[in-house]
């Protein structure tokens, strides 16, 4: 396991240095959007990694609840942690992107409106880490991440209905994507997702290494007081 | 005791504190007067604005205003430990959270009951649509609130900043039932379409989050 992540850190610089060539150079400029469109090579890779690590945090959290494995959670935080800079980073250039081809920076359709409440979801889930004192942080976190996948197809209706009411700017309307546009979103995708658990894999380890280094310092301290009495 | 046993018992109990304190219904009506006035004074809506923006002014004031009774909720029971008590007790944490929960939903109940004069008052509200279907959504909506506000208030009272946790844990995952009250509302005052999707969204989030709470309270009542 440890020899693998050197090897992976190879692959994701190769992966991601390729996918920005491809992005910048390879990929042909689309025809109406000009040149703006290549944020798309960022844009999507993100989103979908960052529903993975959400995903991901799911899992680790129900997986927690059950067998009350510390790894498990360890896993949901740093997954959690790395989607929420993912989505961030989906948020960030879905505007950059939109304002010069939808005229608005932002509009309250359905993929929007769910990637911004998925965002805040996980953000208060962060919030709530931070601030709960550590032994009960673990299943408090996990709860959460059971309500916030719950609130995903409820959010998903809601905002489904709520703009078959009110008409907005229609995405530049269906189509088929050129093959070689296709290519160097997969291979941005691949780099992404490399890159996602190249971060989450040392953001994991950390967490484990800093929970051993807490409990270990208690544990001295309290032979500490121990042996002074 | 039987559950339903407790339950009555610890809602009785915390309806006579509150009868003879009134800490919460006080400062929550009190605040939701001081949203009421804000807004109307910095809208100044005429009469055909203020119906379609009332329901999310309504809705907004009504989550501020649950905000500041659900953080007391548990706030009480730290006191002389008596949630620890609860804990060793053989009392099941379900009827403790069904008590809870149908306090809140009574406090915020009577609320909306007290404020919701002062909103026509104010704004000058008639309702186009069919009037009876706003106490439906009334009903649904504030369980929707008071439901999770409960099961969040109990984590968040374990935390660091307690008062503060709450509505940053409370408000991301109540946007579905948010936009569906505001929407139902809305559609109910200006008799434009039909509040029935709405409702039936709301009726699917109060028992999606009721399950859930009841299935897991117990995990967050007995985390060490």
């Amino acid at each position: 396991m440890k020899r693998a992540f050197p090897i992976l850190a190879v692959l994701t610089a190769a992966l991601l240095s390729y996918g920005l060539y491809a992005a910048l150079i390879v990929a042909p400029t689309e025809r109406t959007m000009g040149d703006v469109q290549r944020i798309f090579y960022y844009h999507v890779p993100s989103a979908w990694t960052a529903f993975t690590l959400f995903f991901l945090n799911l899992v680790a959290s129900i997986v927690y609840l059950i067998r009350r494995n510390p790894k498990a959670d360890a896993l949901a935080f740093a997954a959690a942690e790395v989607g929420v800079v993912f989505c961030t980073v989906v948020l960030v250039t879905g505007p950059i992107w939109a304002r010069p081809v939808w005229g608005i920076w932002w509009t309250w359709d359905l993929r929007l409106t769910l990637t911004l409440v998925l965002w805040l979801i996980y953000v208060s889930y962060l919030m709530l880490r931070r601030f709960s004192s550590s032994g009960q942080t673990p299943v408090m976190a996990a709860v959460l991440a059971i309500f916030g996948a719950l609130d995903v197809p409820l959010v998903y209706f809601s905002i489904w209905f709520f703009r078959t009411q009110h008409p907005q700017p229609v995405i530049g309307g269906g189509g088929s994507i050129d093959p070689r546009m296709l290519h160097v979103l997969l291979i941005n995708w691949a780099a992404f997702s490399c890159f996602a658990a190249l971060v989450c894999w040392s953001r994991y380890h950390l967490e484990v290494l800093s929970r051993e280094v807490e409990e270990t310092q208690a544990l001295e301290s309290l032979l500490g007081a121990e042996s002074s009495r | 005791m039987s559950s339903s046993g407790i339950t009555r018992a610890t809602l009785t109990k915390d309806l006579r504190l509150e009868w003879r304190s009134k800490d919460a219904i006080n400062s929550m009506l009190f605040f939701a007067l001081l949203v009421v006035v804000i807004f109307s004074f910095s809208f100044d809506p005429t009469a055909e604005e203020s119906r379609r923006i009332a329901g999310g002014l309504v809705w907004v004031a009504f989550l501020f205003a649950a905000v500041v009774a659900l953080n007391q909720t548990w706030a009480r029971e730290l006191r002389n430990q008596v949630l620890d008590a609860y804990r060793v007790s053989p009392a099941p944490a379900n009827s403790l959270f069904l008590a809870k929960a149908l306090g809140n939903f009574i406090f915020v109940t009577v609320l909306e009951a007290l404020m919701t004069p002062l909103f026509i008052v104010f704004y000058n509200l008639r309702a186009l649509g069919p009037a009876y279907q706003l106490l439906i959504v009334a009903a649904l909506g504030t369980w929707a609130l008071v439901v999770n506000g409960t099961f969040f208030a109990a984590m968040s009272v374990r935390t660091r900043s307690r008062e503060i946790m709450l509505p940053l844990l409370l408000f991301p995952i109540s946007i579905p039932a948010l936009l569906a009250m505001v929407e139902a509302t809305s559609s109910i005052l200006t008799g434009e379409y039909s509040a029935r999707f709405w409702i039936v969204l709301l009726a699917t989030y109060d028992v999606v989050f009721t399950m859930a709470s009841l299935f897991l309270f117990e995990l967050v009542l007995q985390a060490e």
